[in-house]
């Protein structure tokens, strides 16, 4: 058997490699999605307390600090048992909503528009947000801004823009002025119509990109995440949904507390990142989507009218009997999600309430145990701690959304790898489509290792005698 | 009282006899680094960051114990100085835990102050990330030990000040620790009066309040003065001063 390797992998948060194993015959046999870092913040977390969590916590990345941060101070509400004041949770989903705006500005227009707009054969030097830049400035410097804008709001609310410990256990530090609110305000109807554009283009992308759209991670599996108690799109609270590939609910309605009942993590020799199942189904058959592509999926409806036009446009992509099963669509989900967070903040923006300044109520520890969970931008997080009568915590578990599409990447890779590779070589173009594969996903495998550091890629080719036949590098 | 003069830094001063170096020196405003040293408490020299070079003396001499003498010729701030300031910071930074970026007291923290004072830059020894126990069985406070830099504000107020001496210092060299009614956990200790004057005192996220999140530790040390200036004076001032 060969293999062929692709290592590091680029434009992706933190540090992969992909294998592929070729038969007897030269043929892709299997290829996985390795990742290779990691730093064990489950375990170094114990022992501190629980107040810290949310500062502690947000360090385990910084693209979606904000996640872990309001995540983490959710378990923490959960611990202390009270209810936050409803100008803290206003601003909680604010800062989440920021989070989705700047991250899927990032992953979109810095990290995978450059494949469509460029190609998939352009030259690797420019296909970057540099080449972008140089091909269409003015889309360019657009998404640029729309991200400025997310961290905009992030730096408002939080004092800065990464790593912010702004969320604490039972609400928030600081209340929101009415002069950040207006600043704020005075970047629209431009950021609405930045994602109005930004899904045009995927449209466009959708309709030229045909191979593509046939194999990146085109299969069945379940789609999991929030949804509210009507059903809408949710990102902060509400409950778990889990619909299978023919867009039948199988579970409705679960707490997140329960996370654990429903779903299992199996662990392989080969990567850091866990490969989390659903537990009725068993490993590896219950495998599951989270994220843009699975929120699409579950939800009924989204509370935001251009969002809500785009999400039945998605649906109609697939037939009647089934969800939308192809991962090359995560972009296209992703984008509405954008329009969707760019309308939320406005009417946020708008509410009265979120300047008010009773922001943080106080407790005790009240409960050993706590389970935080909100829609982080790559999908359902869970912050789940244990801890003593005196707030120290005693076990840590985290379940991230990268890790919970592991198994979908992998499959995703092997997909692409049968459709592209020939021979004991591979081409940069068919390279940089397996990266690309990886790429719909937005994966962040600082967070889902709990680890941190910069994201290149390898791919290593091994022939059927499991010899390195080549090494490549993006 | 006699009065001694001096030289310091190519100056002349006079001062009291029996006042230290650096009480000399911060009432002419000329800067020594401290930690351990706080007005108010009883002067330990355990820090060393105030030492002095003195003519004629081979050895530094920490300013905060060292009375002044008539004739003595002193500096506070040479090459050498700095070097051994500089590496006092490293090695208290190398031998606890300290995480600046996610501590209660980023940002309200002398040791933190003290690394910019002296231009720490890099740390070259090597860090020895000590399993170090926190103590949050207080109800109102946290004695994080992995922050500690035993400059023993802290048992010194509680003993000298407040007089319920909770805090002692127990243990030799790299073991050395400070420990709670001799020994046991704090929430345990039948002396401690939660009054909090510990906290306050204490330069580094080593004692915080319970409920803090980073950087919100802000230790107010007024109250220090006053309670002071109260006893001996019977003059009540404002805290803030």
């Amino acid at each position: 058997m060969s293999t062929i390797t692709i290592s590091p992998v680029t434009r992706i948060e933190g540090h992969a490699k992909i294998t592929i194993h070729l038969n007897a015959k030269g043929e892709v046999e299997d290829a996985r999605f390795h990742v290779n870092e990691f730093r064990g913040f489950e375990k170094f977390c114990e022992g501190r307390l629980l107040w810290e969590m949310p500062g502690l916590t947000s360090r385990i990345c910084g693209i979606c600090p904000a996640s872990h941060l309001i995540t983490s101070a959710k378990a923490g509400d959960d611990i202390l048992s009270i209810g936050i004041p409803e100008t803290a949770e206003k601003l909680r989903r604010l800062l989440t909503l920021a989070q989705w705006i700047q991250s899927h500005a990032l992953s979109f227009f810095h990290l995978s528009s450059p494949d469509f707009l460029l190609g998939f054969e352009a030259d690797p030097a420019l296909r970057n947000i540099f080449g972008l830049m140089a091909h269409d400035k003015e889309f360019a410097r657009r998404g640029i801004r729309l991200r400025k804008f997310g961290q905009q709001i992030i730096e408002f609310l939080g004092g800065r823009r990464i790593h912010t410990p702004w969320s604490v256990a039972g609400g928030v530090r600081e209340p929101f002025t009415r002069e950040e609110r207006d600043t704020l305000l005075s970047w629209y109807p431009e950021v609405t119509e930045t994602a109005l554009m930004a899904l045009e283009t995927v449209k466009r992308i959708n309709e030229k990109f045909t191979k593509e759209l046939s194999c990146f991670g085109n299969f069945h599996s379940l789609f999991v995440g929030m949804v509210g108690s009507k059903g809408e799109l949710e990102y902060y609270g509400g409950n778990l949904r889990i619909m299978d590939s023919a867009g039948n609910i199988i579970a409705d309605n679960i707490d997140p507390r329960d996370y654990h009942k429903h779903f299992g993590e199996a662990s392989e020799s080969w990567s850091y990142l866990k490969f989390p199942y659903y537990k009725p189904i068993g490993y590896p058959k219950g495998i599951y989507r989270v994220g843009p592509l699975a929120r699409l999926n579950i939800c009924d409806h989204i509370e935001t009218p251009l969002a809500e036009q785009e999400r039945r446009s998605f649906k109609a992509l697939a037939p009647m009997t089934e969800a939308v099963n192809n991962s090359f669509y995560f972009h296209y989900a992703r984008l509405i999600e954008l329009l969707f967070a760019v309308e939320r903040t406005e009417q946020l923006l708008c509410d009265p309430a979120i300047l008010g300044t009773h922001v943080r109520s106080k407790a005790e520890i009240n409960a050993l145990e706590g389970v935080g969970a909100s829609e982080a931008p790559r999908g359902t997080l869970f912050h789940h701690y244990w801890v003593n009568e005196n707030g120290v915590m005693q076990k840590v578990n985290m379940l991230i959304a990268t890790a919970q599409n592991n198994m979908a990447m992998n499959r995703t890779v092997r997909q692409i790898a049968m459709q592209f590779v020939e021979g004991k070589s591979i081409p940069e173009p068919v390279l940089n489509r397996i990266e690309a594969g990886i790429r719909c996903f937005d994966p962040c495998l600082s967070c889902s290792t709990h680890a941190a550091g910069q994201m290149p890629m390898e791919v290593l080719l091994y022939d059927v005698n499991g010899a390195l036949i080549e090494r490549r590098s993006t | 009282m006699a009065v001694k003069t001096l030289t310091i830094n190519g100056d002349q001063y006079s001062a009291q006899e029996g006042e230290s170096i650096l009480a000399v020196c911060r009432q002419h405003h000329i800067p020594i680094p401290t930690l351990c040293h706080l007005e108010g408490l009883s002067t330990v020299g355990a820090c060393r960051l105030c030492v002095v070079q003195i003519e004629g003396n081979p050895r530094l001499l920490p300013a905060c114990t060292t009375k002044v003498e008539e004739g003595m010729i002193i500096q506070t701030s040479t090459p050498k100085l700095e070097k051994y300031r500089r590496m006092i910071v490293a090695l208290l930074a190398s031998e606890g835990n300290h995480v600046c970026a996610v501590c209660v007291a980023n940002n309200h923290c002398e040791l933190q102050d003290l690394a910019y004072q002296v231009g720490l830059v890099r740390v070259r020894y090597p860090y020895l990330y000590p399993d170090k126990k926190l103590d949050a069985t207080h109800r109102e406070y946290v004695m994080d030990h992995n922050r500690c830099v035993l400059c023993t504000r802290c048992v010194r107020v509680c003993d000298e000040v407040e007089g319920a001496h909770v805090w002692d210092v127990a243990g030799r060299g790299i073991n050395c620790e400070i420990v709670s009614g001799l020994g046991g956990n704090w929430g345990d200790t039948q002396t401690c009066t939660e009054c909090g004057k510990c906290v306050m005192v204490c330069p580094t996220g080593a004692l915080f309040e319970k409920g803090v999140t980073v950087s919100e530790m802000e230790k107010k040390k007024g109250f220090l003065k006053y309670i002071i200036t109260a006893r001996q004076k019977k003059e009540w001032i404002s805290q803030s001063e």
